[in-house]
Order: structure tokens, then C-alpha cells, then sequence
């Protein structure tokens, strides 16, 4: 079943488009990658998504016609959105980003699992637990911003360039937690990521962008056996 | 001793006065991350709502209530209206504009209501008791009973509510807190709104004591901007603290250091805030800002 569907997407900042026809089908459960060099519209493509651009054509989640929502709107059908550059609560602690995180639920049991998984699978952030979100590092404030987008039970996770600004060895334990998340909640994806052999570890498809415009969708493996992908995205 | 007693409850009385005022603009503050100038022309103005509501013979009591009422709508009103418009700019500008509220707003009571003095009751009773050789009014005790009850208040919303929670995440990162489900828009307003709430609270706990003027709030707006800046604009229980501490140190230095004296003790809060911001730039209560590079 098709959780998010995109097609002919069109986005604009003020009198600039920058989207010119984006196409993407997710199903539930899936993860699909976004590939694309700076300025192809990636991180554009999930801001129309999420309602903080303007746009046009189709953006449907879960049959409901997503245009025209506020982000928290979009939020509260489902979708979290952990933006580029992490989008940290500076002065709040761990805790009550956490507890943002959870600001629609009612549920307070499962939001007191929740938060145990969250540091479960962020062990760093169990030992910050007290800390304010300036405090903490790249890579803690990277989990941080995933698990506070878990804490709000999606079915679907906007991920945008989740390993920017992080030491490799950081980046591959973020993929990894995200991937454990996956296997273990079924919620679906989609990535956008520079470092495509990341992505890969992730997702089941992707496409790819130029200027704007989706110009080839495949699966991984289709993908990786493509020569200007591998000359592209992964370093050979 | 009876009179220095006498001296330190009646700065407490007058400090929780600059604490009402304060306490709400620390809250739109802690809402909206803006220091809002116009609070005391809003105070000004919910003191006149009830005082003419009084006059039309509601009693003084459901008179503030309604003035309360009229006060959260006002602020969340102004919010909507005309600071949002401000909100996502520069925050000077901001700034500019809610100075620019507040000559507007006392205008618009002395057009109304003229700048003659308007006698306000007095919500407790005018006696006084003995303590220790001092007397007291009922009214002093009674204006820092409310604050203290208004401070707790404020500081379990910031704390322990979740409108409290989102409120501070809005004014931190507005597009975060939307992303987590929260109505930005909707916080703000709230924010507003409560801040005018507590606005109208000093308005009407002043009013009595320097009768009902326009420019009623104008000092008391002085004294909460230090208290604001002393006791660290993060922290509700700092600035009621850094309030009385400003009321009963003018008072005490007013009457025993002789060449400060009655006019000059308005220089008091600011040489203390000389003093502290030296050794706390945060404040005596603020949070002090770790970022990690």
C-alpha cells in the first residue's frame, strides 16, 4: 500500500521555483532515498511535504491531500520531520526535548516507553539525560533530533542529511540506529543524504534529482549497478 | 526596629508590583524570545477597563475578573494582528514596534479617560496590624500574597504543564516546535494573552496605591525591566526575587543613606544591577547559555 505519494511536484521560495516536478511513491513501511548534488531541491522536496514550502501538484499521505496543512497539521497525521541542521531545542533539556517530541500523545505510558527506547537506542543520550541541547555534541544532537521525532509515533520519518557535519565513525552509528528502528517499528522513510553509501545501507529505493526535477528512480541494487551513479554518489 | 520592619514589608508590597509586571514580560519573553515594552501600557489599560466597569456599577471584584478576561483577549489579539507581522524579522524591529504600542496604547486611555487622577478601590481592606513595632497594612501584605501565588503559578506552568513546555519550544525554534505537532501560532497568541493577564494583575494592584493615571505604569515599567535583567529573564522566581529585592533596598537606602534620599533612590536597582551583571551576566537567577563549538 502507498503511504506518500508525490507526483509532478512543483516548490517555490516567494517568486522562485526550485521544485519543477518531483515524482516519489513510499509504501508503508518502505524507505526510499533521495539523491542529489547541492541545490537539486532534496531537502525542498521534504520541506513541500512537511507544509513549509509553497507548492503545487500531488502530495498525498495516506489518501489525505497534504497542500494547504501547517507543519503541524502535517505533524499530527503522522509525519515527523527531523530537518537539516537538526533543528535542536537549544535551551531545553534532553528530557523536555523528548517530551516535546511527545506533545500530542496522550498516552502516557507509552510515552514513558518510548522515552526508554529512545535511550535505548542512544545510549549517549541517556548519560545527557539532564543536559541542555546546546550543550551537547554534532552527533548527540543528531540523535537527539531523531529520537524526539520518535517520541512522536509517526508512521513516516523525514530524514534530511542526518550524517551533515558528523566524523564518519559517528554518521555509520547513526545510520545504524536508524536502520534498528526500522527493522523494529516498521515506520516508513525517506532519506536524503550526500553520502549515498549511507543511504544505501537503508533504503529499499531511491531517486534521483537534478535541478529540480526527478530524473531516475530504481531500486538499491538497480541503482548501484548503474556506472553514473557508482561515478556520481559512491566514489567510483 | 519597628521602622525598618515597617520599611522592609512596604518595599516587598512595592517590589511585588514590579514583579506582576515582570513576571509577564518575562513570560512573552519565554514565549515569543521578544521583550515586550508595551506591557505596562496594557496593565494601564486593564486598570481602566475595570475601573470604568466599576463605574457602570459591576462590582470591583467580577470588575477585574472581566478586566482579566478582556486583558488575555487584548493580548492575544495584538499578537495575532500586528506583532506576528514583526515576529519572523529582525527583532529590533520588534521591539521598536511594542515601544510604539505602548505610547499608543497610554494615548489612547488619556483621549478616552484624560490624564486626570481616577481614585481605584482598593482590593483589600485599608487597615492596618502591629508586628513587632511596625505597622502594617493588610494592602501590602495582601499585593505579596497574590504575587507569590502568581509566581508559583507561572513557574509550575513553565515546568510542569505541557502549554508551559510548548510555549518555551516555540520561542527557542518555532519550525522545531511545529514539526513536533505544536500549533505555533496558537502558542503565541496564549503567550500573549497570559503575559496581559499578569499585566492586569499589577495594574490593579497598583492602581490604589498611586490612583489611575495613563502613565500610572511608567516607572513600575523602569524597575520590572531591571528586575527582568537582575534576576535573569529565564528564571520567574528571579526576577519576584530581584523585584523585591530593588523595592526594599530603594526604601532602605531612601530613608538611611542620607544623600540618596527619596530622589535618587530610582538609581538604586540600576547601581545593583551594575553590581550583579559584573559578577552574573545571566543574572542572579538566569541560565547561563552553553553553546558547544
Amino acid at each position: 500500500m502507498t503511504l506518500l505519494e508525490l507526483a509532478d511536484v512543483r516548490a517555490f521560495y516567494g517568486r522562485v521555483q526550485v521544485l519543477e516536478g518531483v515524482s516519489l511513491t513510499v509504501p508503508d513501511g518502505g524507505a526510499v532515498g533521495i539523491l542529489g548534488a547541492n541545490g537539486a531541491g532534496k531537502t525542498t522536496t521534504l520541506r513541500a511535504v512537511s507544509g513549509t514550502v509553497r507548492s503545487t501538484g500531488t502530495i498525498r499521505f495516506d489518501g489525505k491531500d497534504l497542500r494547504g496543512l501547517r507543519p503541524d497539521q502535517v505533524a499530527a497525521l503522522g509525519i515527523a520531520h527531523v530537518p537539516e541542521g537538526r533543528g535542536t531545542l537549544a535551551d531545553l533539556t534532553v528530557r523536555e526535548n523528548l517530551r516535546v517530541g511527545a506533545y500530542r500523545r496522550k498516552d502516557a505510558k507509552g510515552v514513558r516507553a518510548d522515552v526508554d527506547y529512545c535511550l535505548e537506542l542512544f545510549p549517549q543520550l541517556q548519560d545527557r539525560i539532564r543536559s541542555t541541547g546546546s550543550a551537547l555534541s554534532g552527533g548527540e544532537q543528531q540523535m537527539l533530533a531523531i529520537a524526539r521525532a520518535i517520541m512522536s509515533k509517526p508512521r513516516l520519518l523525514l530524514l534530511d542529511e542526518a550524517s551533515l557535519g558528523l566524523a564518519p565513525s559517528t554518521a555509520k552509528a547513526v545510520y545504524q540506529a536508524i536502520g534498528r528502528l526500522r527493522s523494529e517499528s516498521g515506520i516508513a522513510m525517506v532519506v536524503v543524504e550526500q553520502n549515498a553509501n549511507l543511504a544505501f545501507t537503508l533504503v529499499d529505493s531511491a531517486i534521483v534529482l537534478e535541478t529540480g526535477r526527478s530524473v531516475l528512480t530504481g531500486s538499491t541494487a538497480e541503482l548501484k549497478g548503474m556506472d553514473e551513479i557508482r561515478r556520481a554518489y559512491l566514489g567510483g | 526596629m519597628g521602622t525598618f520592619i515597617q520599611l522592609v514589608i512596604d518595599g516587598l508590597s512595592t517590589g511585588s508590583i514590579y514583579a506582576a509586571l515582570a513576571l509577564a514580560i518575562v513570560l512573552v519573553n519565554q514565549a515569543t524570545g521578544l521583550i515586550n515594552f508595551a506591557q505596562g501600557g496594557m496593565a494601564v489599560l486593564s486598570a481602566y477597563i475595570a475601573w470604568a466597569l466599576n463605574g457602570f456599577g459591576v462590582p470591583i471584584l467580577p470588575a477585574i475578573l472581566a478586566a482579566i478576561v478582556a486583558s488575555f483577549l487584548l493580548g492575544a489579539i495584538i499578537e495575532r494582528y500586528l506583532i506576528r507581522r514583526f515576529e519572523q524579522g529582525d527583532p529590533d524591529t520588534a521591539v521598536v514596534v511594542t515601544i510604539g504600542l505602548l505610547t499608543l496604547i497610554t494615548g489612547f486611555c488619556a483621549w478616552v479617560w484624560t490624564y486626570n487622577n481616577r481614585l481605584f478601590p482598593s482590593l483589600f481592606p485599608l487597615e492596618t496590624i502591629k508586628v513587632a513595632g511596625a505597622v502594617i497594612s493588610v494592602r501590602s501584605l495582601g499585593t505579596i500574597i497574590v504575587i507569590v501565588v502568581t509566581m508559583l503559578l507561572l513557574q509550575a506552568l513553565f515546568l510542569g504543564t505541557k502549554l508551559g513546555l510548548a510555549l518555551r519550544a516555540v520561542a527557542i525554534n518555532p519550525a522545531s516546535a511545529a514539526f513536533s505537532g505544536i500549533n505555533v501560532g496558537r502558542s503565541l497568541m496564549t503567550g500573549w494573552g497570559l503575559a496581559a493577564v499578569l499585566g492586569a494583575v499589577a495594574g490593579v494592584l497598583v492602581a490604589p496605591q498611586l490612583t489611575l493615571t495613563p502613565g500610572m505604569m511608567d516607572s513600575a515599567l523602569v524597575y520590572a525591566l531591571a528586575a527582568c535583567i537582575l534576576g535573569g529573564l529565564s528564571s520567574p522566581i528571579g526576577v519576584v526575587v530581584a523585584a523585591w529585592l530593588i523595592g526594599v533596598l530603594e526604601n532602605l537606602a531612601a530613608v538611611y543613606i542620607p544623600f540618596i534620599g527619596h530622589d535618587l533612590k530610582i538609581a538604586v536597582p540600576f547601581i545593583l544591577i551594575f553590581v550583579v551583571l559584573i559578577v552574573r551576566p545571566q543574572g542572579l537567577f538566569g541560565r547561563k547559555a552553553v553553546v558547544r563549538v
